[in-house]
């Protein structure tokens, strides 16, 4: 028995309104490891971080570091006990400068004025430390993401900061970029320093971790040295989450002669910065009338910038050639994909699928207004009885339709947004995520919402991050890995393992 | 599916259903109208100090109190200009934006309206259409560079506040264009005002009713069709609400927010008519600061800043609370100073009670 690890969580809790996000879950990081977390979206790594950096608190369990008992009521706390998490989005202020940037929150200063020099001079050394040589008076923005990333290390180390989360740091870097990263990390641990370290990797796990644990549906399920943990057992750990409740899918004999209706091909979406990988690469893929196609992929894999892109929401910066029915379609713009029969359910419904402050009826006929009025004029009478039918047809339920859809349930939040899509008698309907956030019944009525859609012939393109949702009503599954499209399994063939497989990057 | 057999469901409509009483107390038109009778309430009760004006010895004030219709008479004409102005603002502000330029558009359109009637003597058939035309171009010009070049539509309308306060200076040659105009033999002489600015300037229904409060009504209305019968309204509030979103679902952005500006900038347009029709003359320096006279009246309407919310009738009490405000303090002799510090006061009071309500 050696003495007390760096890090321990122990039973761990933390729910969300009803929902048990994490359940007595338990963690430890000895000094000089890297400890890979590992589990599918949504399997509760992000919120074990939070809880960590004393974003959350949690409902049950203690953390410990040298074995004294902690309790982080704010990141500051958390991060002056020697806790730095670094999260996917740089927490750098882009116009400040790389010294300010590091002291922030602390200055160095004396009796309010600011001492500028020293400030640099310490920032230059803690850059110093990762082979950094950047000038320090440079406005973060300026610099690269890799650089950026260093900076943001540099900033936690400053901090004495022994435990250091990294969450997927090697997202947005190219190889050589990414060696780097990892000499630092090397460098770090020599140093005692504890690392936790997410990633969706497999090549990455085996790359750098001495430890991995999987977390699956907010539980605790194995950790191991990397040496007992093989690959396929790492993913077995990951996948066999249960669907809460079997759903109907009813086995439609697919007709595979039916008429091809989304014809996808070399489609490509430029990221918004100059230099930065593509977030959709050359990605190609059909889907026949009535035929669900699942398009499965970790965070950042672009899947759902793939369906944005084909959508028109990213404008120009999406291109390839697709075809809807036969005919070219050129993705330039969302009014203009919605010309063509296309409708997009977003997966962030109170963000860009809502306008919260408006009534159910208003959103329910926001897409196809032109239907209920005449030379411009709203024909109310017109427009309340299409809201009527299709909130009808889809079970919504709402006091009255008047009523702002604000007050509404995420289930029938979800609804109003796809009733608002169906009234734009849409030939191709892409789903991002359409049952997050709703309760169980409401997902059942979308199952089958689904299916009475493809049995009208839609074409349909779903991504979901819920494995067995995504098993049960795909018909065939492209999975997707950083902007690319790295298989395509058709229903028989497709496992949870399989896919998990491929959307890490195994071969 | 039959809903019974999910008990869930019944939980959710719970969760659903609004208070009725909730939702009626929160509604913002409430405490607007509240609000009204609060002030009208303060004009019954201070009807204008008898005794204050027989001690000044000015019996013909006696006249101007609340009790007598010619008060609100002149109320109603006074807050006409800036009310008119509000209308296109109160669009401008659901969409998530501002205009700063609608005071000096209405200078410009004064100027420009002077000039075609008086020195280059049009007909009000032609002067007229142009100077709308001239307020819907740089509300339009505003618009563009909002929705196409994406600048914040504070800094745009900033610049055209500015830039069209010095057209309008270098359309007038920097002094008024009024009823005094330079003979062949290089004498001054006046003209009659023209025919259509007695028009616009009388008052009509045995005197009892302002023409330019009949405009502001005019305008008033036809902001309420737009708002909330026409698809164009519906877009506005969509697109104040969550411009990605609607976006998203296909409203064509670009063009509705021009058209909201163009809007503003006819309204500022027909608030110059008005005004160069009172004054009988194109002053440059027409409606300084009206700009926040307007931004007042649709805040303490109950609009919000933030966009998506709000209308054209919270606009018209907040007309209404702004001009009988004033009035109420002036027939009691509050001097102006004072009535300055009340109605910013006020505005601060208008906001909070909307924020407490959130």
């Amino acid at each position: 028995m050696e003495n007390a690890p760096l890090l321990q969580m122990t039973a761990i809790a933390k729910r969300f309104g009803t929902q048990r996000v994490l359940d007595n879950v338990d963690f430890d990081l000895r000094a000089g490891e890297v400890h890979v977390l590992a589990g599918e979206n949504g399997a509760g790594k992000s919120t074990l971080i939070k809880v960590l950096g004393g974003v959350h608190r949690p409902d049950g369990g203690t953390i410990r570091i040298d074995g004294r008992p902690v309790a982080f009521r704010s990141p500051r706390e958390a991060a002056a006990g020697g806790v730095a998490i670094i999260y996917q989005e740089l927490s750098l202020v882009p116009s400040m400068s790389v010294a300010d940037n590091i002291h922030l929150g602390r200055e160095r200063s004396w009796r309010g004025w600011m001492r500028y020099r020293i400030q640099r001079r310490e920032a230059a050394q803690a850059l110093a430390r990762l082979g950094l040589n950047a000038d320090t008076r440079r406005s973060v923005g300026s610099l690269p993401i890799s650089i950026q990333q260093m900076i943001e290390i540099a900033k936690a180390l400053s901090f004495q900061a022994r435990i250091l989360v990294m969450d997927e740091p090697t997202s947005a870097l190219n190889e050589p970029e990414v060696h780097r990263l990892f000499a630092t990390i090397a460098d770090l641990k020599t140093h005692g320093c504890g690392i936790i370290y997410i990633t969706h990797k497999l090549e990455e796990v085996y790359r750098i971790a001495d430890r991995i644990t999987v977390l699956r549906d907010g539980r605790h399920i194995a950790t191991a040295p990397t040496g007992e943990m093989p690959a396929p057992a790492l993913i077995r750990h990951m996948v066999g989450r249960e669907l809460t409740e079997h759903a109907g899918r009813e086995d439609v004999l697919l007709a595979n002669r039916a008429p091809v209706r989304l014809a996808v091909e070399n489609l490509t979406v430029r990221a918004a910065s100059r230099g930065a990988r593509s977030l959709v690469d050359r990605v190609s893929f059909d889907v026949r009338a009535g035929e669900i196609v699942g398009l499965a992929g970790l965070q950042g894999s672009g899947n759902s910038d793939l369906l944005m892109g084909l959508f028109g929401g990213y404008g120009r910066r999406a291109s390839g050639a697709v075809r809807i029915d036969g005919r070219p379609f050129r993705p330039a713009s969302p009014r203009r994909a919605i010309r063509h029969g296309v409708a997009l359910v977003t997966n962030d419904r109170q963000r860009t699928g809502l306008v919260l402050g408006m009534s159910v009826t208003a959103n329910v006929t926001l897409g196809s207004l032109p239907r209920v009025s005449r030379g411009g004029w709203l024909l109310r009478s017109r427009e309340r009885r299409l809201a009527v039918q299709t909130t009808a047809a889809l079970n919504l339920r709402a006091a009255s339709l008047r009523q702002s859809v604000a007050t509404l349930s995420g289930g029938n939040q979800q609804k109003v947004v796809l009733a608002k899509w169906i009234n734009t008698r849409p030939r191709v309907l892409l789903l991002d995520e359409p049952t997050r956030g709703v309760d169980v019944g409401a997902k059942q009525q979308i199952y089958q919402l689904m299916n009475e859609w493809r049995r009208a012939g839609l074409a349909i393109v779903l991504i979901t991050s819920e494995m067995p949702e995504l098993l049960m009503m795909s018909d065939r599954i492209v999975v997707m890995h950083r902007g690319r499209a790295v298989t395509t399994l058709c229903r028989q063939e497709a496992t949870q393992e399989r896919i998990l497989h491929a959307a890490m990057g195994g071969d | 599916m039959p809903s019974a057999s999910h008990p869930s469901n019944a939980l959710t409509d719970l969760a659903d259903r609004p208070s009725w009483i909730r939702s009626v107390l929160g509604h913002p038109a409430v405490t607007a109208v509240f609000a009204l009778a609060l002030v009208f309430t303060l004009g019954l009760l201070f009807p204008g100090n008898k005794a204050f004006y027989e001690w000044l010895n000015r019996r013909d004030m006696l006249d101007q109190a609340f009790y007598n219709w010619s008060t609100h008479r002149d109320a109603l004409r006074l807050v006409s200009i800036s009310g008119i102005l509000a209308c296109g603002m109160t669009v401008v502000i659901i969409t998530a934006g501002i205009d700063l330029s609608v005071a000096s558009v209405l200078a410009l359109v004064a100027v420009s309206f002077s000039v075609f009637c008086i020195r280059w003597n049009w007909s009000a058939w032609t002067a007229i259409p142009a100077s709308l035309l001239i307020g819907v171009a740089c509300g339009g010009v505003s618009g563009v560079f909002t929705a196409v070049f994406r600048i914040q539509p504070f800094i745009v309308t900033l610049a055209m506040m500015v830039f069209a306060r010095g057209l309008a200076k270098t359309v007038s040659g920097g002094m008024k264009v009024s009823t005094a105009v330079q003979q062949s033999d290089g004498t001054y002489g006046n003209v009659d005002p023209p025919g259509v600015f007695s028009a616009i300037d009388s008052q009509i229904l045995g005197g009892n009713v302002a023409v330019v409060s009949l405009i502001l009504l005019a305008c008033a209305v036809v902001t309420w069709v737009a708002l909330s019968r026409l698809r164009w309204g519906r877009y506005v509030y969509a697109i104040g609400g969550n411009e990605e979103a609607a976006r998203l679902s296909g409203v064509p952005v670009m063009s509705m927010k021009i058209a909201a500006y163009a809007l503003a900038g006819l309204f500022s347009a027909i608030a110059g008519l008005c005004y160069a029709a009172q004054e009988q003359q194109g002053d440059p320096e027409a409606g300084l600061g009206y700009e926040l006279n307007a931004i007042a009246i649709v805040v303490i309407g109950g609009t919000r800043l933030m966009g998506g919310h709000g209308g054209m009738g919270l606009t018209l009490l907040g007309t209404l609370i702004f001009a009988y405000l004033d009035k109420i303090l002036s027939i009691n002799a509050v001097p102006e100073a004072s009535r300055l510090m009340l109605t910013g006061a006020i505005i601060v009071v208008a906001v909070l009670v909307q924020g407490r309500r959130r």
